[in-house]
């Protein structure tokens, strides 16, 4: 182990990050933090670098420049310790469609190193909180858009991560889906402190009491409680000030 | 992380490379057929053409299909190596590798676990066809079968560590056509799964040459001389080193800090 853990509440922190490819900048002087237990929620319209910041903070890409921290651990020196505090979900679909529930939750797992009875016990706890332990024995295929996004929720907390990324979870499903699987995040946050950070572009799934992070062209011109962008914007709405601050025009 | 989660993880993903492997029968099925249409319809055709005289390990004149088999053993192991690494790179499966990257362990033991299941799935593809083949009377020393396994543990492992290298060094591989036409057939070919290098240099010093330099030559002859219950030291040791060198390169590759993967991205999303 490099170092020593740094004391803190911020499960993430992010600090002076810049990240380019080639001579185009991606990213540029990105600081901001997620509390211990909080719903942060990255907001920026397509090509804003959620992607690429989604890729910085689980370490598929590298930056020399700026510091990442997660639950106190540096990232790129304590990467196993930062790694195993932290559940994913990425934009596109991970699941292995041919193989079951189960069967993705284990592979899932040992990438953990957990235990075989250790993970029986968190699957099954998980698959009952989504009600749909009696599904485990069936292939992904069967489930339909809206649970297969589940089930890659639940496969991210099997672990029990302290921080949970979400990469425009809800890209592809219906709005029902799409409103469940927004409460269901909101409602995994508040009953079991778990800090959440969910990258998405559209205004209508951020809550009034979430902190936010508006991202655009790389860099961020305001962040904090709704009411505090809504006052850096100038906006009524959290939809106004999103379109004034990446300069779109207000509908 | 002890070794205990090392090697649950290890399980883990070699678990799911044997169950995905069951789950998807045209895979397999085609597995199977590409070198059986080659040991049945081709060889048969050529049996008469290509007379292969008394070349080592064998000891007396042989058939060609007998000849012809290591050199199939040979592109089963080719082809999933080529397909098992490089399929993580397309699109489709680009999660799949997300998902294993953003495991706390550190990325080369990923990539050599991943490695290892691959070549594990390659090695039931081919005792699967020698086990059709022996009803065709292609058949070896029972200790042929049995030192046949070491040798294909190294030679999947090299022929899967070069597709993982190429998948970290190509940006952009539209298709596993493209992978067919550039590395596939000119590696099959200019080897000696098909005819000896020998012949080859009766037709072209050069190709002959480059034939030898060809590490899917040594690959085949490490399977055929094990096979025959042999060792082809000189084949074995290049094998070795290039499966070294591959892994090596392909894990730079896949360094995060190298930003294989940001390339790949094509930009910011």
């Amino acid at each position: 182990m490099h170092g020593t853990r740094s004391e803190t509440m911020n499960v993430l922190e992010v600090e002076d990050l810049a990240y380019s490819f080639g001579r185009n900048f991606a990213l540029r002087d990105v600081t901001f933090v997620v509390a211990a237990g909080s719903f942060s929620v990255l907001l920026g319209p397509n090509g804003a670098g959620k992607t690429t910041l989604m890729s910085l903070i689980t370490r598929l890409y590298d930056s020399r420049e700026g510091k990442i921290r997660i639950d106190g651990y540096d990232l790129r020196t304590q990467t196993s310790q930062a790694l195993s505090r932290t559940g994913v979900v990425f934009q596109q679909p991970t699941l292995d469609l041919d193989l079951t529930v189960r069967q993705n939750l284990y592979y899932h797992a040992s990438l953990h190193g957990m235990s075989r009875r250790q993970t029986t016990e968190r699957i099954n706890e998980e698959l009952n909180r989504l009600e749909m332990l009696e599904r485990a024995g069936e292939k992904v295929r069967n489930l339909n858009g809206g649970h297969r996004r589940r089930m890659e929720i639940a496969r991210a907390l099997l672990h029990q991560p302290r921080f949970l990324l979400l990469d425009e979870p809800t890209v592809g499903l219906d709005v029902p889906s799409r409103q469940a699987i927004v409460n269901h995040v909101h409602a995994l946050c508040r009953t079991s402190d778990i800090a959440v950070l969910w990258a998405t572009h559209l205004i209508d799934e951020v809550f009034d009491d979430d902190r936010i992070i508006v991202l655009h062209e790389g860099r961020i011109p305001a962040q904090g409680t709704v009411t505090k962008v809504n006052r850096v914007a100038g906006g009524q709405t959290i939809a106004e000030s999103f379109n004034r601050l990446t300069g779109r025009v207000s509908e | 992380m002890s070794p205990v989660h090392y090697a649950r993880c290890f399980n883990g993903i070699l678990r799911r490379e044997a169950l995905r492997f069951l789950q998807q029968r045209e895979r397999f099925v085609a597995a199977l057929v590409r070198p059986l249409v080659w040991l049945l319809i081709f060889a048969a055709g050529f049996r008469s053409v290509l007379g292969v005289s008394i070349v080592p390990p064998y000891e007396t004149y042989i058939l060609y299909e007998v000849y012809i088999t290591p050199g199939l053993i040979g592109m089963i192991q080719l082809f999933n190596g080529m397909q098992s690494s490089l399929s993580m790179v397309y699109d489709r499966e680009m999660g799949s590798m997300k998902t294993l990257l953003v495991s706390p362990l550190p990325r080369w033991y990923l990539l050599l676990c991943k490695l290892l299941a691959g070549t594990f799935v390659s090695i039931l593809q081919v005792y699967t066809f020698l086990a059709v083949a022996w009803f065709f009377e292609i058949d070896a020393p029972l200790y042929g079968y049995i030192a046949l396994m070491p040798a294909l543990v190294l030679t999947g492992m090299m022929l899967g560590a070069l597709g993982l290298l190429l998948s970290s060094l190509i940006r952009q591989l539209e298709n596993f056509a493209g992978v067919m036409n550039f590395v596939i057939f000119p590696m099959f070919f200019l080897s000696s799964a098909l005819y000896p290098v020998w012949r080859l240099r009766e037709s072209s010093p050069l190709l002959a040459d480059i034939a030898m330099f060809n590490p899917f030559t040594h690959a085949v002859e490490t399977i055929r001389f094990a096979f025959a219950g042999q060792i082809n030291w000189e084949s074995l040791i290049v094998s070795a080193s290039v499966l070294v060198v591959f892994i090596t390169l392909a894990i730079i590759g896949y360094n995060p800090a190298r930003g294989t993967l940001s390339r790949k991205a094509g930009g910011p999303a």
